[in-house]
This record gives C-alpha cells, sequence and structure tokens, in this order.
C-alpha cells in the first residue's frame, strides 16, 4: 500500500516535472522566435551564406565535439557523412548541428 | 508498466516542443552519399596495481553501415587480454576476452527522434555511451562507479537532440530493456530507463540526468547526474557523473589541461594535456560480495589520480598516471603506461580530401 503510494506520488512529481519543462521549453522558443537573442554564439537562426554557414559550422563542431573528445581531422565527405550520422545518434546532436558541421568539415 | 508510459508521454512532449522550435532548411547541404566505415581503437598499456602488474592490450572495432537517407547500422566489439605473472612467478598469462558491446540499428524517421533496436550501450549518465574509448577517455583507468546500471541493454530506445531556444540544446534517450547479458550468472534482467540533458552552447555547459527502474523480483531504482563543461578561453575541459542505485553509489570528477598556451617548448607543450580526476564509491545494498561480483570495489574507496597525455599525431597519444586509492580494504597506489590510437578506413568509395 504504501509502496503503491509512493509509486503514484513518483509518477505525479515526473508528470509535474516534464509539464513545467515543456512550459519552459515552448516560453524559450517562443522567445527565440521573436528575435530577442540574435547574438548568441551558436544561436538557432536561418543561416543561408556560405561564409556565415562555415563560421557556424565550425563553432558548432567545436562546441559538440569538444564535448567528449579533441577535435579531429578532416576526413573525405562520404567518410564525414557517415561519422556525422554516428554521432547523431551516439552523442545526441541536433540535425541543423550536423547539417552545419557537416557542411564546414566538408569545406 | 506505468513508468514506461511515463517515458512514452515525456517523448511525446518532446517531439512536440522540438517542432515548436526554429530548424532551418538546410537539407541541401547534403551531396554525399555516406560510405561504409571501419573505425574503432587500439589501446596497450600497463597497470601497476599495489606493486602487480597488468598488462592490458585490447582492440574494439566498430563497424557503421549507412542505409540509404535514414538508416544505420552500426556495432562494436572488444577483444582484450589481461596478462599477469603468477604471484610464484613465471611468465605472463591471462585470459583474452571478447564481446559485442552494442549491435544496433538506428532509424532516423525525423530530426528529432532516433529509434534504436538491438543492443545497445545503456544510457546511464554519459561515460559509457560517450567517454568509454581508450582514445577519448583522459585516464586510462575506468572510473569506480563504471559498472553501476551500464550494463549492456537489449530492446528498443528512442533518442534525439533538438534546440528549445536560442541558448540550449534539448537531448534525451528513453528506453525498454528485455534481457541484458552479464550481471553475473543470471544473464537476464529488464529494465526501463532513461537520460534528459540540456547542453548550452554558449557557455559550453551540458547538465543532465539519468533514471532506471529495473523490473525484477526486487524493482530497484538508479538515479544519475552529469555535468560537462569547455573554457572557450582556455583549453580546458571538465566533467563529472554521479550515482545512486542498489550497487551503491558514488562520483567522479575529472580535468584536462591542454597546455597549449605555455610560451616555451610551444611545439611538444600544444600536444600535452595534464589530466587529473577524484573520484569515490560507496557499497550499497548489494554488500561487499555482490559489489566484487559486478566489478565494483568491495569496501568504500576514494581515489585521486594524475595523468599526462601526449598526442602523437591526430588520433594516437601516449599516457602515463599515478593514482593513488584509499580502502577501507587497504590503500594502493595505481600507476598507468601505454598508448591508444584511434583508426578509421573506409570501406567503399569516398570523395577528395576537403
Amino acid at each position: 500500500m504504501t509502496t503503491t503510494f509512493r509509486a503514484k506520488t513518483l509518477i505525479a512529481t515526473l508528470l509535474c516535472a516534464l509539464c513545467a519543462l515543456t512550459l519552459a521549453s515552448s516560453v524559450f522558443a517562443g522567445s527565440s522566435a521573436k528575435g530577442k537573442d540574435a547574438s548568441a554564439v551558436a544561436a538557432v537562426t536561418q543561416i543561408n551564406d556560405t561564409d556565415s554557414m562555415r563560421v557556424a559550422g565550425e563553432q558548432r563542431f567545436h562546441a559538440n565535439c569538444g564535448r567528449c573528445h579533441a577535435a579531429p581531422q578532416k576526413f573525405p565527405p562520404r567518410m564525414m557523412a557517415t561519422i556525422l550520422r554516428h554521432m547523431r545518434v551516439r552523442a545526441t546532436i541536433t540535425d541543423q548541428d550536423r547539417h552545419l558541421i557537416l557542411f564546414y568539415m566538408t569545406q | 508498466m506505468i513508468l514506461a508510459d511515463v517515458w512514452v508521454l515525456e517523448i511525446l512532449i518532446l517531439v512536440s516542443t522540438g517542432l515548436a522550435a526554429q530548424i532551418p532548411d538546410t537539407d541541401k547541404l547534403e551531396t554525399d552519399k555516406p560510405v561504409p566505415i571501419l573505425t574503432g581503437s587500439i589501446g596497450n598499456f600497463s597497470f601497476v596495481t599495489g606493486g602487480q602488474n597488468l598488462i592490458d592490450s585490447q582492440i574494439n572495432p566498430i563497424l557503421l553501415v549507412p542505409l540509404g537517407d535514414n538508416w544505420l547500422i552500426e556495432s562494436r566489439a572488444e577483444f582484450e587480454g589481461q596478462f599477469q605473472r603468477p604471484l610464484g612467478g613465471g611468465p605472463y598469462q591471462g585470459p583474452v576476452t571478447k564481446h559485442v558491446d552494442y549491435a544496433q540499428i538506428d532509424y532516423i524517421p525525423s530530426p528529432y527522434v532516433t529509434i534504436t533496436a538491438g543492443r545497445f550501450l545503456t544510457p546511464f549518465g554519459i561515460f559509457n555511451e560517450r567517454l568509454y574509448p581508450v582514445w577519448i577517455r583522459f585516464l586510462q583507468p575506468d572510473p569506480l562507479i563504471l559498472p553501476i546500471n551500464t550494463v549492456d541493454s537489449d530492446g528498443v530506445m528512442l533518442r534525439g537532440g533538438f534546440p528549445v531556444n536560442g541558448k540550449a540544446n534539448m537531448n534525451y534517450a528513453a528506453y525498454v530493456s528485455a534481457t541484458s547479458i552479464g550481471i553475473g550468472s543470471v544473464d537476464s534482467e529488464r529494465h526501463v530507463g532513461g537520460r534528459m540533458g540540456f547542453f548550452f552552447p554558449g557557455p559550453r555547459l551540458e547538465v543532465g540526468g539519468s533514471g532506471q527502474r529495473t523490473l525484477q523480483d526486487a524493482r530497484k531504482n538508479a538515479f544519475g547526474y552529469h555535468i560537462g563543461w569547455q573554457s572557450s578561453k582556455l583549453p580546458l575541459s571538465m566533467r563529472a557523473e554521479m550515482a545512486r542505485s542498489y550497487e551503491g553509489s558514488g562520483y567522479w570528477i575529472e580535468g584536462a589541461y591542454r597546455l597549449s598556451q605555455v610560451h616555451f617548448w610551444q611545439k611538444a607543450m600544444r600536444r600535452t594535456e595534464l589530466v587529473a580526476r577524484a573520484q569515490g564509491y560507496y557499497v550499497g545494498e548489494i554488500g561487499s560480495d555482490g559489489a566484487a561480483n559486478l566489478d565494483l570495489p568491495s569496501a568504500d574507496t576514494r581515489e585521486a589520480d594524475f595523468g599526462l597525455n601526449y598526442f602523437l599525431r591526430d588520433g594516437l597519444k601516449g599516457i602515463v598516471s599515478y593514482g593513488r586509492q584509499f580502502s577501507s580494504a587497504g590503500n594502493a597506489n595505481q600507476w598507468s603506461f601505454g598508448f591508444a590510437y584511434r583508426f578509421l578506413v573506409p570501406l567503399g568509395r569516398v570523395g577528395e580530401q576537403p
């Protein structure tokens, strides 16, 4: 009986935390859409021109890859495509970061 | 069952949250088809603990086979030989073991979700999944708490990462494992669990937590937390984990400082990295014998390690470290020497080097 009560309390706490997390995320996403934070180093913004993409790719390369290991050398494009797909799964990097890092690493 | 429902709910929330974030259309960038790759690491180390030398030679090949635009088959095996002189003297001898760490298929149906099936590394904390390879880890001896809830999982996992705003990315993993191999002699376990983290690219800070519930006769919960940080001004990396479970609790915190800013012997210094780790483990309800069966210390233990890594070239480094272990079962010194190498071989035609 006590165990069941504890389990229900735990689940209720988790649900509350997730709801709060969702609310906070939505608020943050909304503020991003309003362009309040254009100065962020790795801001999630529309990046179109080649130079900006290369700069953004380099920033995200160092930020993401440095989470685990020293920056590796560049490899041929078809190898980089495989490596980045592997890293997307292994390191849960975002799809956008994967695209930009791939662009930077194949220039 | 109820917790499994919670994880499903969590995934739905995460996906819906991710959809609200702003994602640029960069699909047009990808024109090069990925090629299968054989990669992995080779290491040869000498661990001297309490005066007893252990020679550890290992090779960990990883096979990556991309299929189409959304699939990836990946597998890592471990072949390891550990050789010691018998107590009475004589030539080095010991077992050579082989083990499939993971053999999984990944399907990427959307930018926010990857579906994984097969045997996979259990995402409890970050060391087991991301920092384990010998060419990546700062110090070669395993953290004391590594065996806690990191036995391989066999089942299904949902995972992914997406930006939640301009300053933060969220990543998650949720899994159900029906069978695991390597738990003593039982060779079977059911568990569910997950990990959630936030990465802030600006300050290069990552924080997160893990949870796991064992669905055996005795239902046990385990929790863990992790943090990582890379300075953008100094060549300094810090990371830490803590875990609390039926098997015990503990922590490790480690840092690495590349001497690239030293003004003398710059050619050598920029290849040199100083590393250190502090850690502790406290035996849980499992008891001393149970802990020893899981390769955990059999008594409360604290340890401090210091080391130096020298990067001879990309993917090849020499290592040396010293550690002092303080345990109620006895204190000991631990020296380690050796090298670690990462290899990468394409299994098909590749494009030109950029």
